[in-house]
């Protein structure tokens, strides 16, 4: 393949990670910036929100379009809930203490996945799109004529794929919006720059934990179910989402959600490129390299705010 | 509260090894007890990816075990002595593998290991096997035991390796598909396999291979890999394995669009997963490799028909109770037929305790000519006593209205390649 159609193939496959990337490590961003808690389950949340847009796919009857929104709704909520419950059973009683929650986070990783494994089985299923045409993608190059179009093999992307795109874009819009203009993101915001001083103002600080928590938990469930039309659930698939939502975390700044959605961007385009020109090995060395200067030469992250 | 619970888990941890050493130490003498007993059932370890990337195939090795031991014991048993399956569950991991082979041996008083298909499993568990002396059956297509690279202890009776198949399948591909082929394959053993043997083959019949596409097998997002595709191509090869295969063909039909190349895939790309899926419309006419025809054929023997009712298997290859659980019916015929070689070599051997496993392993070794029949379904089979490996007839299948249709199979001798080793020579 020449090098455009190429590049442009690779940007494309890219910028759906990425946007997927975004949801899933805003989530978990929200979360630290938030309560402090590094949440080890987070690709949990994640598989669950795929596994449970399965269950409700299929069993939703009529056009694939109609499970497919059933399952963008309910298992986001679902899923939330759960996590909500997880942080007031489970959270709330080892205090929030940052090495206890990271062992009880892993204890709920397990348990999440052990009991999917148990129920749901070690398949991979697929969720049908709601939508799904093959757009093949033109290019222009210089011919004996002047500028021409032609269609390149395989320069193509699908319309679901596009979605995603524009669905993750429209979320993370809301995410911003809920943050900086409701009264509930005034609290939260409240919450991360001084959680005794919120206390002291009358913020009911563990309900605003419990709400992010299960924010964070629903936010990587959405994730999922965009992505299960194109891949599948699968009991193991929290594992790669997990490790590359702490690499965005970690470059964007720990709690910058617009940290957070450029790190995300900046890792999904060089995993898409890199992994199409090199390879999908170099593509993950390259990230951990990316962490492993960040860590060195800018700790608090690209976005992140020096401890005071 | 949660440090008190980690010293208790760490302790209660320590106590169980302590315990399954114990357990180890002392086995000799009980184990000599349970054998001294002649009406004791047979124990065969069965070693089961129920979890992990092989998690479909180990689902259905299951059921065809299952069914095969059934008949088996409902006939009397073996040598007089019902004959019991042990699972463990080796998640498809090497690593677990090679301990679930020395639990067999130790632990469960397993008579033979049996059952891994995944070839890294194999490299991983065969060796341990080889040093415990417990005979081990393997069901796995990979060509590491008949270069020479296992041990006496271990057999491959069931299903060809995969050297043969290409080797057999070549001269298809070249003559009616064309000669300039782009391989995509999974990157490990049993993929490696598929490159070197195909790349051999294929140059033998005046063809080439034009581009290599190792995919790692936990991958989950394909497209990326698609472009290094040449634009030469004239055939794509494709073997995959693992939870996403049918993302793979479905980005693979995605990429191309309407004008893809020939196509040539080892059913592996799609075993357990519906033909009819949404998305998998461009693969009609397209061809490929089939250990035993998914679809019931219209020349269809009764030993198909026999071995499709006893496992629970519809004429569209899926589970009779569930038409949308689809089997990987192209492999899982191994497991009933090396039951069976089992069966046949215990009784040659007149099996009766743990010391006379070496006997079994000379019975089965001594096996030539096996002829298609209730026991060995699939066809006829010739076992090569020297390599431990059985070749048998393959098939090609286009897709044809959504549905494989058998265009072609190859013989025996299609598939014989000289012996690279010989393991009779081996010292027990």
């Amino acid at each position: 393949m020449d090098f455009g159609p190429y590049l442009m193939l690779a940007s494309l496959e890219g910028a759906v990670m990425a946007a997927v990337l975004a949801l899933t490590a805003v989530g978990l961003s929200l979360v630290f910036g938030v309560m402090r808690v590094v949440n080890v389950a987070h690709g949990e949340f994640f598989m669950l929100g795929a596994v449970l847009a399965w269950w409700i796919a299929s069993h939703v009857g009529g056009p694939p379009a109609l499970g497919f929104v059933a399952a963008l709704i309910l298992a986001p909520l679902a899923v939330g809930a759960l996590a909500a419950l997880a942080d007031i059973t489970i959270l709330r009683r080892v205090d929030y203490d940052p090495e206890r929650t990271i062992v009880a986070t892993i204890g709920i990783l397990y348990i999440l996945q052990q009991v999917t494994l148990m129920t749901y089985g070690p398949e991979a299923r697929p969720v049908e799109p709601p939508f799904n045409s093959r757009l093949a993608l033109p290019w222009l190059e210089w011919g004996d004529t002047g500028l021409q179009m032609y269609w390149p093999w395989g320069l193509s992307t699908t319309s679901y794929k596009l979605f995603v795109i524009v669905a993750a874009v429209v979320v993370l819009l809301g995410v911003w919006a809920l943050m900086s203009r409701t009264r509930i993101g005034l609290l939260m915001r409240a919450t991360q720059l001084d959680r005794d001083m919120a206390l002291a103002f009358g913020i009911p600080v563990e309900r605003v934990y419990a709400t992010v928590f299960g924010l964070g938990g629903a936010l990587a469930a959405l994730g999922a179910v965009l992505i299960v039309p194109i891949q599948q659930a699968h009991y193991l698939m929290g594992g790669d989402p997990l490790l590359l939502s702490f690499i965005v975390v970690i470059i964007g700044g720990l709690g910058s959600l617009p940290g957070t959605v450029v790190a995300a961007i900046l890792i999904g385009l060089s995993d898409g490129i890199i992994s199409v020109f090199f390879s999908p090995m170099l593509a993950k060395i390259f990230a951990t390299l990316l962490v492993a200067l960040v860590l060195v030469f800018r700790p608090q992250g690209l976005f992140g705010v020096k401890p005071r | 509260m949660t440090i008190k619970t980690t010293g208790t888990t760490r302790r209660g941890a320590l106590k169980t090894l302590a315990g399954g050493a114990a357990a180890a130490t002392s086995l000799p003498f009980w184990a000599r007890y349970a054998q001294a007993q002649t009406s004791e059932p047979i124990r065969i370890g069965f070693q089961m990816h129920r979890t992990g990337i092989g998690a479909a195939y180990g689902r259905w090795y299951g059921r065809t075990t299952e069914a095969a031991t059934r008949l088996i014991n409902e006939a009397g048993g073996i040598n007089g002595r019902p004959v019991e399956i042990v699972i463990e569950d080796d998640g498809t991991d090497p690593k677990r593998g090679a301990e679930v082979v020395e639990k067999f041996a130790t632990q469960l008083k397993c008579d033979i290991g049996y059952g891994t298909l995944f070839s890294h499993v194999v490299a991983g568990s065969a060796p341990r096997a080889g040093e415990l002396k417990l005979p081990y059956f393997i069901v796995s297509e990979g060509h590491q035991l008949a270069s020479g690279g296992l041990n006496r202890y271990t057999i491959q009776p069931g299903i060809t390796d995969v050297k043969s198949q290409v080797q057999a399948m070549a001269p298809f591909v070249a003559a009616n598909l064309g000669k300039k082929v782009t391989m995509i394959y999974p990157d490990y053993a049993f993929g490696h396999d598929h490159r070197d043997f195909f790349s051999e083959a294929i140059a033998a019949q005046g063809g080439e291979v034009v581009a290599k596409l190792a995919i790692p097998p936990t991958e989950t997002s394909f497209t990326k890999y698609f472009p290094k595709i040449p634009r030469e191509t004239e055939v794509i090869y494709h073997v995959m394995v693992g939870p996403a295969v049918l993302t793979f063909v479905k980005e693979l039909g995605e990429f191309f669009g309407p004008s893809r190349p020939e196509m040539f895939g080892f059913i592996d790309s799609l075993e357990a997963v519906d033909i009819a899926s949404p998305g998998l419309e461009f693969l009609e006419g397209s061809y490929f490799w089939e250990g035993m025809p998914r679809y019931a054929q219209p020349d269809q023997t009764s030993f198909d028909k026999f071995y499709r009712e006893q496992v629970g298997v519809d004429a569209n290859g899926a589970s009779v109770a569930d038409p949308k659980d689809v089997s990987t019916y192209a492999h899982m015929f191994a497991c009933w037929e090396t039951l069976y070689v089992i069966k046949a070599g215990m009784e040659a051997a007149g099996y009766q305790s743990f010391k006379d496993r070496p006997a079994l392993i000379e019975a089965v070794e001594a096996m030539t000519d096996m002829a298609q029949s209730n026991e060995h379904p699939q066809g006829p089979k010739r076992f090569n006593g020297k390599t431990h490996q059985v070749f048998g007839q393959q098939y090609i299948s286009q897709v044809t209205d959504g549905k494989l249709l058998v265009k072609h199979t190859t013989s025996l001798e299609d598939g014989f390649y000289p012996d690279e080793t010989d393991y009779t020579k081996m010292p027990f």
